[in-house]
């Protein structure tokens, strides 16, 4: 049977890959890997029908196949096209490609209301690099931005519809991973968002992976919510036992408070290995897990910054010099310092200005929670 | 060996002649160097009476800037501190709650803000990193102190005055250099609206 299955060639910025029929350009491209993968927002490998959205991924097919080796004749979305026999894609090698890829990073950050310094999900936001990578320096857009109201989607999750390009992805998971689906996209065009209808809350063992297929700031944690930036928290992986899922986790630490639990995340950004709610939201004691080791993060990474891997500390040899006695200390830091003294990872929420000067567990509710009478004046939400 | 360049003196140790041993003429000549410079310009300056001019570069202590309406612009993004090169900036966000937005100018700020300026270069790329014209070098020094831990600057040490309710100090810590960006922003607006 095998050898009758006829493997495709073709070939992508000059590289000829042998795929399996029915691949995808996008695919095949991250098959070859490096520099020639179109980025991709929407497509997203574990989510049918996910793809053919965003327009990141768009390439030229310069010849359709062995066959019929005339050109497509307008650019293609790459995670929508099958490759054929014989097929050759243009990829960073055409110009028109950068130039059309330019354009549609534009249109995705026309709404965009660009507030990285606040958004939790900068440094690892996919948008940041697709912008940085093939985006223009400046907006050309002059009129107001649409704009909604953040609002909450159960007591974990928060929606930030600004900040959404309308993706799918978490449509996608919770049509094909969780029971039922109660969020949808609304209204059309210019005025589409996600939402929940008439802000149900989301209520599923495993919708909190919605936050993880979320390729921008959209759709972020609550527990983790301004507690710090990603590039200061120490990824590491980690597993436990839980009846629910699999368990395998990065924790992302401070010290050794856990403020953050996401599903491990491939080279691509995305996720094979759901986790459930339990293991994200609610774990957060280093005791909770057993921890395996740090994460490995792409050299180019923010996240990798004070991340020293693989360095032999100089010997300390004050002691040694002056006859056993350690070298005297002017000042400790933690003594004088008013930073770190509160354990993020013990409150719910953000923080709010109280939890600093008043009370250690106190944390921010959110317009949305104060309707809701249980969670009024700053209680726990169990 | 070959010479690396050609700028080699070489030492003369030859014996001293009578008059070098006589001693006497060259503590003389010394005398007269240390006499001339009583009618020499003096190097020094009474401090607080007198003060010295600072370029318009100046990269001095940190300021942690408030908009018009006197709001914090910080919002702890942690730029400066992953930019700072020492690592001397920590910081630790929170969320704006209902009734504090003449406080802060976004929805998070910075609850925490610390410089250790033990560790400070006075490089100023926080500044330069800073997304939101929150932090700026000003053009003073940071003054002395007898303890260190009076060098952990936090977030009151570093704020500046608030601009509607201490109009002078606010003006006074802004300095020259702003005043004179004001300034340059305006005619060239002027210039502009000309053109």
């Amino acid at each position: 049977m095998s050898d009758e299955k006829k493997l495709f060639k073709v070939t992508i910025d000059n590289i000829t890959v042998e795929v399996q029929p029915g691949t995808t350009i996008l695919n095949a491209a991250r098959q070859i890997g490096g520099d020639i993968v179109p980025p991709a927002m929407c497509y997203y490998t574990s989510l049918k029908g996910s793809g053919g959205k965003c327009r990141t991924c768009l390439v030229k097919v310069a010849a359709g196949s062995a066959a019929d080796p005339r050109p497509m004749p307008k650019l293609v979305a790459s995670c929508r096209t099958n490759v054929m026999d014989g097929m050759v894609v243009e990829n960073i090698t055409n110009p028109s490609v950068l130039e059309a890829r330019k354009g549609v990073v534009e249109l995705l950050l026309i709404n965009h209301p660009l507030d990285c310094p606040i958004c939790d999900q900068a440094g690892e936001c996919h948008l940041q690099d697709l912008s940085y990578e093939h985006g223009v320096e400046s907006t050309r857009y002059e009129f107001n931005r649409r704009t909604f109201d953040k609002h909450d989607l159960g007591p974990y999750i928060q929606l930030h519809m600004t900040r959404c390009i309308l993706c799918y992805r978490c449509v996608y998971v919770a049509d094909q991973i969780s029971n039922k689906r109660v969020h949808g996209v609304l209204d059309r065009g210019d005025h589409s968002e996600i939402a929940t209808y008439i802000k149900q809350s989301l209520d599923n063992d495993f919708i909190g992976n919605v936050i993880d297929v979320c390729p921008v700031g959209a759709l972020t944690d609550r527990t983790f919510r301004f507690k710090n930036r990603v590039w200061f928290t120490k990824p590491v992986d980690a597993h436990r036992d839980c009846p629910t899922c699999k368990g395998k986790v990065t924790l992302w630490l401070r010290g050794d408070e856990v403020l953050r639990s996401t599903a491990r995340k491939d080279q691509w950004g995305e996720v094979s290995e759901w986790i459930c709610n339990t293991c994200r939201f609610e774990k957060k004691k280093t005791s909770d897990w057993i921890i395996e080791g740090p994460t490995v993060v792409n050299r180019q990474s923010v996240i990798g910054q004070g991340h020293y891997v693989n360095i032999t500390k100089p010997r300390e040899t004050i002691s040694d010099v002056m006859g056993g006695r350690p070298p005297k200390l002017l000042m400790d830091i933690h003594n004088v310092s008013g930073v770190n003294n509160v354990d993020l990872s013990e409150i719910p929420g953000p923080a709010s200005g109280k939890t600093f000067e008043e009370d250690p567990h106190a944390f921010a509710t959110n317009p949305t929670d104060r309707k809701k009478p249980e969670l009024n004046s700053n209680h726990e939400l169990e | 060996m070959q010479a690396l360049t050609d700028k080699i003196k070489v030492l003369e140790r030859k014996p001293m002649t009578i008059g070098e041993r006589l001693y006497l003429p060259a503590i003389i000549k010394g005398m007269l160097i240390t006499f001339s410079h009583l009618f020499k310009k003096r190097p020094t300056i009474s401090y607080p009476e007198q003060k010295r001019y600072f370029p318009s570069v100046w990269r001095g202590v940190q300021i942690l800037n408030r908009d018009e309406e006197g709001r914090e612009r910080c919002t702890a993004c942690g730029l400066c501190a992953v930019a700072c090169p020492a690592e001397a900036i920590t910081m630790e966000g929170a969320e704006r709650m209902p009734g504090e937005e003449h406080l802060y100018k976004e929805e998070k700020y910075a609850a925490k803000y610390e410089i250790n300026m033990l560790r400070c270069i006075f490089c100023g790329l926080c500044e330069e990193a800073c997304p939101k014209d929150a932090i700026y070098l000003s053009q003073t020094f940071a003054p002395a102190n007898y303890h260190r831990k009076g060098f952990i600057y936090d977030k009151q040490d570093l704020l500046i005055p608030h601009p509607i309710e201490e109009p002078d100090r606010y003006k006074q810590a802004l300095g020259e250099r702003a005043t004179a960006l004001k300034q340059k922003a305006k005619t060239s607006e002027e210039e502009s609206m000309d053109n």
